[in-house]
């Protein structure tokens, strides 16, 4: 258990986290707009979205479809019936006066999802329940001096709000929530999980308890849009309720904005009444009702799920856990992966790519799905390397030539003179030449200072351009040196 | 139930309602006489029965995923007063 040290003792952290992801579809939740990203604005906004008097909404499919496919990959019990509520309250780029939401009765209840920490170690989280709800319009502050514009493009766009149980215990733990989330509505196709476009967004309930204690007054930290911020956030605010309370003071249930300038949450003015949405089933909208065939088809569409990956890379390539979580967090990775794993040592195909090739792609900002090396040629480097067609270390000047080049190991080895040189006359020539060249070192090496090779084994390697084969050389300078 | 004034002030302010202090005491006598005649209805004997969405024996429409409406910024915001840049103005609301 993660603890926090206080000046009155250890404290356990609990953490509750709300994630908005936008689904994706091409159209609105109960409209037919366009959901595209970066449209000049309110160019995609129908009368129902702008909340004209009289217009109705008329529920998506695919909107539908997509909550209940990420209630699938959740674990999660699908509700056969599920309703529509209005929660009401003012704000500007809220035309309606209420977002339709769900509330008593969510169409996604209660699942669990594996969490993977640095250790190695994984949790288990518990989700609460998944429904969905329209996205509000964007508010713009800084355009106008006294006034603020508001562009409706994103109002009505289906979100599904994913909200997990009291189980995180940390930071790292709030981290690693998000990211499987993430990872699993990749797979799914369900959410592009694009923090920065806001497609995924959380709010962060935090609270402090004496171990063994009941559940402390929490606070809300709202839309915090990326997972580096969610951890400073948390980080903060445990820091600050634990001082309040050691200071005698007590922690406000309320609203909170995180600011990343400051890395410090503060406290939104907590209006009041602010929180009372007075929930009602929404009358334009009857209940959302679901046949167990059509759910049941929807299952048999599910991919191989990161966890599934993850457990299956353990257990088939003998990966360890870690290794295993990194290369089954994007789909396309663990494709590129198991590509270039497939009859091969696995855990050699899983150093590359995760070295060599996350470092170039890393060096050079690039996806993997542009990558300039395919799995195919990296798989065929790793070949030449087994069968001794080039040293390890030579190898990996072979790679960055054919990330430049996006050109076949083959070609550079041949053409540029790499193949590793195992010919013993050859060996032995720039063995001999070594020794000729090092009588001081012969010397310390006849007295004693065994570690002296390495500069033979160096010498070797520079004559030969690092083209000899490092184990031969070694073998033979110890029989010279030593016969 | 019985309305208190308390309680009409709380409801004016969330439906945004300006109510002139004279008239609170009226309506939270005409507030409380509606609620006491929707609440005969909690005389009927409702255990057991599903809740009721509709009366008419219809199920929620749905419709497919296209783009079939939008491109019509000029209306969407022609009743706005004072619109810039094709957006909404309102006064300055921070946080």
């Amino acid at each position: 258990m993660t603890l926090i040290q206080g000046r009155t003792g250890d404290w356990e952290v609990v953490i509750g986290l709300e994630v908005h992801a936008q689904v994706t579809s091409k159209s609105k939740l109960f409209s037919g707009a366009s959901t595209e990203f970066g449209a000049e604005p309110n160019t995609q906004v129908s009368l129902v979205d702008a909340a004209m008097p009289g217009m109705l909404p008329v529920i998506n499919e695919k909107a539908v479809e997509q909550a209940v496919r990420t209630g699938l990959g959740l674990n999660a019990q699908i509700n056969l019936k599920s309703i529509f509520d209005r929660k009401n309250y003012f704000y500007p780029d809220l035309p309606q006066g209420y977002q339709i939401s769900q509330y008593l009765d969510p169409v996604v209840g209660k699942g669990e999802i594996e969490i993977d920490l640095e250790d190695g170690s994984t949790r288990t989280v518990g989700i609460t329940r998944l429904h969905l709800e329209q996205d509000a319009g964007k508010s713009i502050h800084d355009q106008d001096p006294r006034k603020t514009l508001v562009d409706l493009n994103r109002s009505g766009v289906a979100l599904m709000e994913i909200v997990s149980e009291p189980d995180i215990r940390s930071a790292e733990e709030a981290g690693a929530y998000v990211e499987k989330i993430r990872s699993i509505l990749r797979y799914l196709g369900t959410c592009d999980g694009n923090m920065q476009e806001g497609s995924m967004r959380a709010d962060v309930n935090v609270s402090v308890r004496k171990p063994g204690d009941d559940f402390g007054t929490r606070a809300e930290i709202k839309n915090v849009n990326s997972i580096r911020f969610i951890r400073q956030a948390i980080d903060y605010e445990v820091r600050r309720q634990i001082e309040l309370i050691e200071d005698g003071g007590e922690v406000d249930q309320e609203t909170r904005l995180f600011d990343p300038d400051r890395a410090e949450t503060r406290s939104m003015r907590s209006k009041e009444e602010a929180h009372d949405y007075r929930y009602f089933p929404d009358p334009d909208l009857l209940p959302l009702e679901l046949e167990q065939s059509w759910v049941d088809a929807i299952r048999e569409t599910l991919p191989e799920l990161p966890d599934q990956k993850k457990h299956r890379f353990v257990d088939d390539y003998g990966l360890s856990v870690i290794d295993a979580g990194t290369l089954v967090a994007e789909r396309k990775i663990a494709e590129f992966f198991e590509a270039v794993a497939e009859g091969r040592d696995a855990k050699v195909a899983a150093n590359w790519v995760m070295g060599e090739l996350f470092g170039a792609l890393n060096r050079t900002d690039t996806d993997i799905a542009t990558s300039p090396v395919s799995a195919a040629q990296l798989g065929q480097l790793i070949d030449f390397i087994s069968d001794g067609t080039v040293s390890n270390r030579l190898a990996k000047n072979v790679f960055e030539i054919m990330f430049e080049t996006s050109d076949d190991p083959k070609k550079i080895v041949e053409q540029r003179g790499m193949k590793q040189v195992t010919d013993a006359g050859a060996i032995e020539a720039a063995v001999d030449e070594a020794i000729a060249a090092g009588a001081a070192q012969v010397d310390q090496y006849k007295g004693g200072n065994v570690k002296v090779l390495g500069w033979f084994v160096g010498q070797v390697m520079k004559a030969t351009q690092g083209k000899a084969n490092p184990q031969a050389v070694n073998e033979m300078l110890r029989k010279k040196l030593d016969g | 139930m019985a309305v208190d004034i308390e309680t009409v002030v709380r409801v004016a302010r969330l439906a945004r309602l300006t109510v002139p202090e004279g008239d609170l005491e009226t309506l939270a006598g005409e507030l409380s006489n509606i609620i006491g005649w929707i609440e005969q209805l909690d005389e009927v004997d409702t255990d057991g029965v599903e809740p009721l969405a509709s009366v008419a024996d219809i199920k929620l429409r749905w419709r497919a995923d296209e783009v079939t409406d939008g491109g019509i910024p000029d209306k969407v915001t022609s009743n706005a007063p004072d619109p810039q840049n094709g957006m909404f103005s309102v006064p300055k609301v921070v946080e």
